[in-house]
């Protein structure tokens, strides 16, 4: 039997560029650039392939970092302009960095549809709760009563849940992890990047300066066991510290409830097995919240359709097969015409 | 039998929303074309799709004016109106030259609708109509005659009023009936028994005319056929040129094109016409907003595609964050304006030539773009060929103004070989040696144009300002100064690759220039010509080139004693000219959602040389 080894050209360090990372040290953005440099080595992406497209906000600087082709748009509208090369040219691997202002406030618009639409590129939403860039103002993704320089009374407004929203827009991809996990961000990156369709993964990504540890109550050590859930497809929905904590419906009830196996007579034949292509269970999974619920992280939903752009192909293939050839000089000449002589 | 001979004729159909005026105008229109005659049209329909019916602000009309000399505008005013109801009576006598012929549909004079057209009396018995002659026909109930034998409702039947009505107007003025015929067999191909009442209805019309005594002694017309240079010709609308334009430019520079739009009245038309041309290699896409479509346009531009997005002005407002993006990133962008009245929603199916600031100056920051116009529906076509032209060439976006007038209108046009247009397919950068993504051509000084996919040119870049020379973010204060210098100086340069500015009518100096854009170019080149008729020392100029100017326009309006500016606003090409040329040019302002009539152009070129002697 051949063995075949993959040969890797590229390395992490190839995917990074001479320019001076200028995020505030001990941002959260680090990890994440490092998870990405690594996972395209890994999965043998071609730099001149692939391109970073992003908005405005500390995220939005991601593709100046990244030694591929990179497009540092306008606030909120990446997903437009990804849309756009995606059009030009379907061939191409389209990453587009977000951030929560970006992507659920100015850009709500533009995830919505390019969701909807499952334009077959990578939506990563860095979410820190909070405007970094602006110096801390508070974003459609803090908690109810968020003290900011714009709030100082605390905010009044109630958050969007990103997955949940994605999910609403008709989302077929939709993952979470957080920015520590290296490991399983870059499983993510990696699952996100094999889905034909678009993708969506909210990265938990802690603000060191304006909103630091906001995610600690499920992802501090000492509590990140009992506070999280670690989904994957097939398996039965179990976590904890021992093993013991698991996910049930509510007998009587359409909803979730975390449970100990080996009390009030719970068994683990009654703990629910993660189908990641159920979107009922995705949308509960989604909008679970500390300290009732552990915050699910992983797949939520993967349920691959055709993309946009295998539309758009079919499309072209038919009216090409109508009416090959494309002789403008006949396109000019299409209907009522009389000849004039001299 | 007798026919009067005549020069030309302007006939306007009006009626209700639904009854079909602009199918009836427009296949008018086709017919007319096919007689030689030279035409110009004017569809003036409401915002709203379907009025109450019989209401007055439901009136919708299709004008056309032909003859057998050139026709350059739809003309002032009627020499005949056909109404299909009283609203359309009350909304259109008006424009009917005193003494000209009405043909009424009497059959809809109801109290009903008289009352709705807010007419205390008929009209038609009243002497309201003294001053005209009236051809008063019950259209209603012959169309229904005519049809009678066809099982359809009486509401579908009378569907059929307007062919019957184009069938007696085609009488009038001997036109052939067999385009409609083989249109209507087109038309209704899925609808037999549709065809077939409608085409019976237009002969009856046709039939009713030939054998009918006629009031006023009408004999019905003759005009003569224009003399029109020889070749084969198609009429076009302004949408139908652009789109084609648009093709036909892409091809020649060997791009895929990406259109990317959002529905906007009135400039839809030219997304539902490309939409039908995936052949050619034309990818529509309908985005979510008016932002989306142009972002998706520079995302497209940016990947190799040809980016184009089209709107109205307010969609144009809402796009400009983008436009600097374009600007700052320098890369090919086709921005199309067709203009209606404004502000605001304003008069979304009425035209002017208000966002001329918008274009040259409406961004944030010193960011010049190039802007060219359109004269007329034909001149679409070569306009947009030239606009993917400089965009191309300069790495810049172009703004492409037109106007609903313009896109809705439709003309002859004598149909170009497109072999006999120069290929110049684009070429994007491949070679890693050396490359810089601002490296920039020193004589055009448009940066290189390399696209993802490409291996050895990784870069980013962004809206942030770039260094000069490798394009990586600068903060540096001489850095920005450079820029800001090398992006006016790009656009500036630009005014020496295009052509001299022309004249249209006149000589090159004198006492009186016209100086116009876009859509005024028939009624202002008619009322030149008119008045120069009269021995008066006047010239036309039209300006295709806004934003740059042509590089002699300076010194060619140096040469006149006046300028005069006629637009349908209140004075944005004037103010260039003046602050620009530091001359006292003068301003003809109208701002009714109507074009121009020539004598108002007439009247007032007369006035300023009255007032110069």
């Amino acid at each position: 039997m051949n063995i075949v080894t993959p040969v890797n050209e590229l390395t992490p360090k190839d995917f990074a560029t001479d320019q001076e990372v200028r995020w505030c040290p001990g941002c959260g953005d680090y990890a994440i650039l490092k998870a990405m440099q690594r996972t395209l080595a890994d999965i043998g992406a071609k730099r001149e392939n692939t391109v970073f497209v992003s908005g405005i906000g500390c995220a939005a600087r991601f593709p100046y970092y990244m030694a591929t082709y990179g497009f540092h748009t306008i606030h909120g509208r990446a997903p437009a302009f990804g849309t756009g090369i995606k059009l030009a040219n379907p061939d191409l691997d389209v990453w587009v960095v977000t951030g929560d202002g970006d992507a659920l406030s100015i850009g709500g618009n533009h995830l919505l549809h390019v969701l909807r639409r499952n334009v077959n590129l990578q939506v990563l939403l860095f979410n820190n709760e909070i405007y970094g860039l602006t110096k801390g103002q508070y974003s459609p993704a803090s908690r109810a009563g968020t003290r900011s320089p714009s709030t100082p009374w605390g905010s009044i407004e109630n958050p969007v849940s990103a997955a949940a929203l994605a999910l609403g827009a008709g989302g077929r991809f939709v993952a979470r992890s957080v920015d520590t996990m290296q490991k399983h961000l870059g499983e993510m990156f990696k699952r996100a990047h094999d889905h034909n369709g678009t993708s969506f993964v909210e990265i938990f990504q802690n603000c060191i300066v304006f909103n630091n540890d906001i995610f600690a109550d499920f992802t501090a050590k000492d509590i990140a066991d009992e506070a999280q859930i670690i989904l994957e497809h097939g398996q039965p929905l179990i976590f904890g510290k021992e093993r013991t904590r698991g996910l049930r419906v509510r007998p009587g009830f359409f909803e979730l409830e975390a449970v100990t196996i080996g009390e009030d007579g719970v068994e683990e034949k009654d703990i629910l097995v993660h189908d990641e292509t159920n979107r009922a269970l995705a949308g509960m999974l989604a909008l679970m919240e500390p300290p009732t619920m552990p915050v699910a992280l992983g797949v939520l939903y993967c349920y691959p359709t055709p993309s946009y752009e295998d539309g758009v192909k079919d499309h072209f293939d038919e009216a090409k097969a109508h009416n090959p050839g494309g002789d403008i000089n006949k396109l000019l000449r299409r209907g009522h015409t009389w000849t004039v002589t001299g | 039998m007798r026919r009067d001979q005549l020069g030309s004729a302007v006939v306007r159909f009006a009626g209700d929303s639904g009854d079909g005026m602009q199918f009836a105008g427009s296949q008018f229109t086709q017919s007319t074309a096919l007689s030689g005659n030279d035409l110009a049209t004017f569809p003036d329909f409401p915002a709203e799709i379907r009025a109450p019916a019989g209401t007055t602000f439901g009136v919708s009309a299709f004008q056309i004016n032909f003859g057998d000399d050139t026709i350059q505008t739809p003309g002032d005013a009627c020499d005949m109106v056909v109404v299909m109801n009283p609203a359309a009576l009350k909304v259109e006598l008006p424009e009917l030259l005193p003494g000209g012929l009405v043909v009424v549909d009497t059959g809809t004079f109801t109290e009903r609708n008289l009352h709705k057209a807010h007419y205390e009396s008929s009209p038609l018995e009243d002497g309201t109509l003294d001053a005209y002659r009236v051809i008063k026909l019950d259209i209603s109930a012959m169309t229904l005659e005519a049809v009678k034998s066809m099982d359809l409702g009486k509401k579908e039947s009378l569907r059929c009023k307007n062919m019957w009505a184009l069938g007696f107007v085609y009488w009038m003025y001997a036109r052939d009936r067999q385009p409609t015929l083989d249109w209507l067999n087109e038309k209704f191909v899925k609808k037999p028994e549709l065809a077939e009442a409608n085409i019976t209805a237009l002969n009856a019309g046709h039939a009713f005319g030939e054998t009918a005594e006629m009031p006023h002694d009408i004999h019905g017309f003759s005009i003569g056929k224009a003399d029109i240079e020889p070749g084969q010709y198609r009429t076009v609308t302004g949408a139908e040129a652009l789109s084609w334009g648009l093709v036909c430019g892409a091809n020649l520079i060997g791009l895929q094109m990406t259109f990317c739009s959002y529905p906007i009245t009135p400039a839809t038309p030219i997304l539902h016409i490309l939409s039908n041309l995936m052949e050619y290699d034309v990818l529509t896409f309908q985005a979510e907003d008016e932002i989306a479509a142009i972002c998706s346009a520079i995302g497209a531009s940016y990947a190799g595609s040809l980016g184009v997005t089209s709107s109205s002005g307010p969609g144009i407002a809402l796009k400009t964050e983008a436009m600097g993006l374009a600007i700052s990133a320098e890369l090919p962008l086709l921005i199309i304006n067709s203009q209606r009245a404004g502000p605001s929603t304003g008069l979304p199916t009425k035209t002017e030539q208000s966002d001329l600031y918008q274009a040259v100056y409406g961004r944030n920051a010193d960011s010049p773009l190039v802007v060219i116009s359109a004269r007329s529906p034909a001149d679409c076509f070569d306009v947009a060929i030239e606009a993917i032209q400089l965009s191309t060439k300069y790495m810049t976006p172009v703004i492409l103004m037109t106007d609903g007038y313009i896109g809705n209108a439709a003309e002859p046009w004598r149909i170009p070989d497109m072999d006999t247009y120069e290929k110049k397919p684009v070429q994007f950068s491949t070679d890693p040696e050396g490359f810089k993504p601002f490296l920039r051509d020193e004589k055009t000084l448009a940066r290189p144009w390399a696209i993802p996919g490409t291996p050895g040119l990784e870069h980013r870049i962004g809206g942030l300002e770039k260094d000069y020379d490798t394009g990586h973010i600068s903060y540096d204060p001489a850095n920005h100064q450079r820029m800001t210098d090398m992006r006016a100086a790009k656009i500036n340069g630009i005014a020496n690759d295009i052509p001299p500015q022309g004249v249209e009518e006149g000589g090159t100096q004198g006492k009186l220039a016209v100086v116009g854009w876009g859509s005024t170019y028939g009624a202002i080149n008619r009322a030149v010509s008119t008045v120069r008729g009269d021995g008066l020392d006047v010239a036309h100029i039209h300006l295709r080139h806004i934003w740059p100017m042509a590089a002699n326009l300076g010194e060619l309006l140096a040469g006149f004693d006046q300028v005069l500016v006629p637009e349908l606003n209140t004075g944005q090409l004037v103010t260039l000219i003046r602050d620009k040329f530091l001359i006292d040019a003068v301003s003809l302002s109208k701002v009714s959602g109507q074009p121009f009539k020539i004598s108002e152009i007439e009247a007032a070129i007369r006035e300023r040389l009255e007032s110069q002697t």
